[in-house]
């Protein structure tokens, strides 16, 4: 049987001053660690909700995104008759969107942020099940109205209900908020795309994108053929849900990256202090170590009682690490995102997996600042050590 | 019966040939054992006596497989230890020998009770018949209404019958006593001499003791004194002639 783990958790507790050093170093790498990844879940969350797997996204074939996209009108005829999409009372649910850039100042710094403006059609809540009018109306076609995205709302000067907003050579009256369930459309402000494109002095006729709601999940194949064999349509049709989740690679890629590399960097910090702790622990317990090998405990049995003692220290850190950022949890903030060049709000998103990979990290630091010390508990000369004082 | 002639009979509990440890200090080396001879009986009582540097701790940490010799050889109830591999040795301690430490040695974050179940945490007891032992030895120790308090909670002699419980929990071959009583005031040193004898004479135990006080050394049926590394009786090689000695 091994030395009992109650040794080491009342030696934890008899030498806290010198556990705490180490606990602190790993709570705040593993703290880093969760905020970053729950950073790039969040941000990856945000878009993957902006797209339905019952909707189909048409873009101009080639194209990366809406921002390098365009439809004509023309096209954007052909594709409401296409088969697999589902039709509702006034015809087919489509929407065929324009989608422009406007300087908005942000509430918080006075400075104005690109926002998506979003020209929609009428029937745009039919498609996207997820968006509700939360406050006020859904603006009427053919006035100069606009609704705006619950974080669009709070994150703008301006987008109040009732208020005036100048977009483009328009006034635009602000009529609904809307609630987007937490995805990318929560930081537009959608309009008449008929209006929204004449304020710009950009034709009528010209779409980024058309977004279809299919017949059933399973019609995308049949509208995905009828439109790329059509010779008329030059399209990339695709899921709304894979289009979302491939924008939000880039920038998850780069915060994972960043993030990592900073906790890469503390995580060194951070297993220094539980090496300094450890060693200093084998240093002040030499005699202890030295009686438990005079009684028969092996030396494997000395290296897995230090290394559960490391793992105690680095557990709690780690539990320390995720109670202190699960603060953080649903906190928004806001970045650009890199492929529309627009402001995007996103929160935080903490899981239960994201803590687990958190305290697991703390366990790793554990292991690596715990184990040479233990091998060095082990190898102590016993009859030397068992008479120090 | 006690013999450092190197003449002793196979039977011997202990039985210690050409023994030879050699240490190197800043490239000299010092020949603290050399080619010394011993055979203890079960049931012997010895106290190694000798100045300060004669090995006698030396001699103590070889017996108890915590050291290895340069030469020579050392067997115990049959089993020669001299050539055992580490981990062998360490199964060895766990099952022959009682350490008894002038320092007590215990654990100061666990109770007395811990500290005496931890060589039986290296049996295969069950968790009752773990407690059965520790009970039974607490009590031999006269310690049954202090197992739940902390070294620090205790006094020198008790924290030393703590030790003794430990050294006897596991029921070893022999017991091995470093100076059991040189931290302790002359009353409790008594008290601890007094347990050392029950448990030879009640209980059969084999001690070997190292002290550098000629009055504790005189309560052993035997004393030795390391001279030139070699073990030689004579000078106090009885209770009795010790016992005059330190009358007169």
């Amino acid at each position: 049987m091994a030395i009992p783990i109650i040794y080491n958790l009342r030696s934890v507790k008899a030498r806290w001053t010198s556990a705490i050093v180490a606990v602190v170093g790993i709570a705040g790498t593993v703290g880093v660690f969760v905020a970053m990844l729950s950073l790039a879940h969040g941000f990856r969350a945000t878009l993957v909700a902006s797209g339905s797997p019952d909707n189909a996204l048409i873009l101009r074939a080639g194209a990366t995104s809406e921002m390098t996209s365009g439809v004509g009108l023309d096209s954007v005829k052909i594709i409401q008759d296409a088969p697999g999409i589902a039709r509702g009372p006034n015809g087919p649910l489509v929407t065929a969107e324009a989608v422009l850039m406007a300087p908005i100042p942000l509430r918080s710094t006075g400075t104005d942020a690109n926002v998506e403006v979003r020209g929609v059609s009428p029937n745009v809540l039919e498609i996207r099940k997820q968006v509700k009018i939360v406050q006020g109306r859904m603006f009427t076609p053919g006035l100069a109205e606009v609704v705006v995205g619950k974080n669009a709302n709070t994150t703008y000067s301006g987008l109040t209900l009732g208020n005036t907003i100048s977009l483009g050579t328009m006034n635009w009256k602000v009529v609904g908020v809307f609630d987007a369930g937490g995805s990318s459309f929560d930081s537009e402000v959608w309009a008449d795309p008929h209006l929204l494109t004449g304020a710009y002095n950009r034709p009528d006729t010209f779409f980024q994108s058309v977004t279809a709601h299919l017949a059933s999940p399973d019609a995308l194949k049949q509208l995905k053929d009828a439109l790329t064999t059509d010779p008329r349509l030059n399209v990339d049709v695709m899921r709304e849900i894979d289009y979302y989740a491939k924008q939000s690679t880039n920038m998850t890629t780069l915060i994972t990256t960043l993030g990592g590399f900073v906790a890469f960097i503390m995580a060194i910090g951070a297993v220094f202090g539980a090496l300094n702790t450890m060693y200093s622990a084998v240093a002040d317990r030499g005699k202890e170590i030295a009686t438990m090998r005079a009684l028969g405990f092996g030396g494997p049995s000395v290296v897995f009682s230090f290394l559960v003692e490391a793992l105690l220290i680095s557990f709690a850190g780690g539990l320390l690490g995720c109670l202190a950022v699960l603060r953080l949890n649903g906190v928004t903030t806001s970045t650009i995102n890199f492929q529309t060049f627009s402001n995007l709000a996103f929160a935080f998103k903490i899981t239960a997996s994201l803590l687990v990979e958190g305290v697991i990290f703390a366990l790793v630091m554990g292991v690596l600042g715990g184990f040479f010390p233990a091998v060095r508990a082990a190898r102590l000369p016993v009859a030397t050590a068992l008479r120090e004082l | 019966m006690v013999r450092v002639d190197g003449n002793g009979g196979s039977q011997s509990l202990i039985r210690v040939r050409g023994l030879n440890k050699t240490y190197s200090r800043g490239g000299e080396k010092i020949q603290v054992l050399q080619g010394l001879n011993l055979d203890v009986d079960k049931g012997d009582f010895v106290a190694f006596m000798g100045p300060s540097g004669s090995g006698k701790t030396t001699l103590l940490n070889l017996l108890g497989g915590l050291d290895v010799p340069s030469a020579g050889s050392i067997t115990v109830a049959g089993d020669e230890i001299t050539h055992m591999s580490g981990s062998k040795l360490t199964q060895w301690r766990a099952r022959h020998v009682g350490f008894i430490f002038q320092m007590y040695n215990l654990i100061p974050v666990l109770t007395a009770y811990q500290n005496v179940e931890l060589p039986l945490l290296l049996t295969k007891l069950s968790g009752s018949e773990r407690r059965k032992h520790v009970e039974t030895a607490l009590a031999v120790v006269g310690l049954a209404d202090r197992m739940h308090h902390y070294p620090r909670q205790l006094s020198g002699g008790q924290e030393q019958r703590v030790t003794i419980a430990r050294a006897i929990v596991s029921d070893p071959t022999f017991l091995l006593c470093d100076e059991p009583t040189g931290d302790l005031d002359r009353k409790s040193a008594d008290e601890i001499m007094a347990l050392i004898e029950e448990l030879v004479a009640k209980y059969g135990k084999t001690v070997l003791m190292v002290t550098h006080d000629p009055v504790v050394a005189a309560r052993a049926h035997t004393t030795l004194h390391l001279e030139k590394g070699v073990l030689v009786e004579g000078k106090a090689s009885s209770r009795q002639s010790v016992l005059a000695g330190g009358a007169a």
